[in-house]
């Protein structure tokens, strides 16, 4: 019996070591969280500093201008970034640019902490552009998936969601200390598009 | 009892598979230095305490002024501070770093302990010429291989910090016994920031 079970784990090892070489391709760009291609999408957004802060940074200029700014940015961020996914689906690769990540923390950084009295037509405008461009970058990276589409509305919810959290939490401050923290928070923004700026050059 | 034997094949390719049943998912778009980066940036600016003495002036220096200088100076600092970052980084030279980071923490320091009050564009103006020093002097010295973004951000978030200390001791201001205090502290930058011109210059 010794020698029958003996025999037969040759066989047993060489099975399963052909099923795990049968490995699934790497993911290397969304993270995996074993609930699906939404929460991948939704996740892969909230692991992303570069696309939070400058929806984080839009969020709190529309709220600093008040309800109507902060419900326009709200609609036109997340369909901006849907449509810039859906179009980078079908591109082959991404190619980011560090000055254009560098400017859009200085500029929505620097309106920010100007408390710049911008109109509804340009923060639509700033929210589709930015919507755009990063939905491009994220759907140039999910492009390879079958699941991709899903994945970009995990993503886009998530912008949905943070930018309703903070435009809203920044509408209804009405303390001066507490708008003018708000307006700090812009100028850390700026300034770490100021840096992010001369790290770009120099390793240009 | 005979125990089973195994060839060496067998047991190497048992302990293959197994070695391949822990590989994890390759996640390749964290960049280089991603894990680091926050944590790195965060650390520079409270490592040298030439910097820290300088921020923390200025904090109690705009907690001395009051509004608007409370917030204006702090975030006057960081903002051209992170233009000194971006000449260092880009290499642009400039003179005397040392020498202007020991004498901002002098004149801010003197500023607190004398509770000078001069206009608000001439105690922003004063406070942002000697952050350029800060500035540059961080900028020269970032490490390779870390995530410009995070550290970027760590670095101004540190700065931040240091400004919301300053402010947040000043705030005894408003009472006599805390303006007396915040003159002694100011005297204590100075003094620190003419240990580091002493160091500086010898």
């Amino acid at each position: 019996m010794k020698q029958a079970d003996q025999s037969r784990l040759p066989l047993y090892a060489f099975v399963v070591f052909s099923v795990v070489m049968c490995a699934l391709p790497a993911e290397a760009h969304l993270n995996s969280t074993g609930m699906g291609p939404f929460y991948d999408g939704l996740i892969h957004f909230l692991l992303s500093p570069e696309d939070i802060v400058p929806v984080l940074a839009l969020a709190l200029l529309a709220g600093l201008r008040g309800a109507n700014y902060g419900r326009r940015a709200l609609f036109t961020l997340p369909v901006a970034w849907f449509l810039g996914g859906l179009a980078g689906l079908s591109a082959s690769s991404a190619n980011p640019r560090p000055f254009v990540a560098a400017a859009w923390f200085l500029l929505l950084g620097g309106l920010l902490a100007a408390d710049a009295k911008i109109s509804l037509r340009m923060t639509t405008a700033l929210a589709a552009l930015l919507g755009v461009y990063h939905g491009y970058l994220n759907g140039t990276g999910m492009g390879q998936f079958e699941t991709a589409a899903v994945a970009l509305l995990g993503l886009v919810f998530a912008v949905f969601v943070l930018i309703a959290l903070a435009a809203a939490f920044v509408v209804r401050l009405r303390a001066n200390w507490a708008r003018i923290a708000v307006r700090v928070a812009g100028s850390w923004i700026a300034a770490s598009g100021l840096l992010m700026l001369g790290w770009a050059v120099r390793t240009r | 009892m005979n125990s089973p034997r195994h060839s060496p094949l067998v047991r190497a390719m048992t302990l293959t598979v197994f070695v391949l049943l822990c590989a994890q998912a390759a996640f390749a778009h964290p960049q280089k230095g991603e894990a680091v980066g926050f944590l790195t940036g965060f650390r520079h600016p409270i490592s040298g305490l030439d910097h820290v003495l300088a921020m923390v002036a200025v904090g109690l220096w705009g907690a001395q002024l009051g509004s608007p200088a409370i917030w204006v100076l702090p975030v006057a600092f960081p903002m051209v501070m992170a233009f000194g970052g971006m000449l260092g980084l880009m290499g642009v030279p400039l003179p005397g770093i040392e020498y202007g980071i020991a004498l901002s923490a002098i004149l801010l320091g003197a500023a607190v302990m004398f509770e000078v009050r001069p206009p608000l564009g001439v105690a922003a103006a004063l406070v942002g010429f000697f952050a350029i020093f800060h500035g540059h002097a961080h900028g020269t010295e970032l490490p390779p291989g870390q995530s410009a973004l995070l550290y970027s951000m760590g670095f101004v978030i540190a700065t931040g910090c240091l400004h919301a200390l300053g402010i947040g001791i000043g705030t005894v201001h408003r009472w006599a016994w805390g303006q007396k205090a915040l003159r002694v502290a100011g005297a204590l930058v100075a003094a620190g920031g003419a240990f580091f011109m002493w160091k500086a210059v010898a």
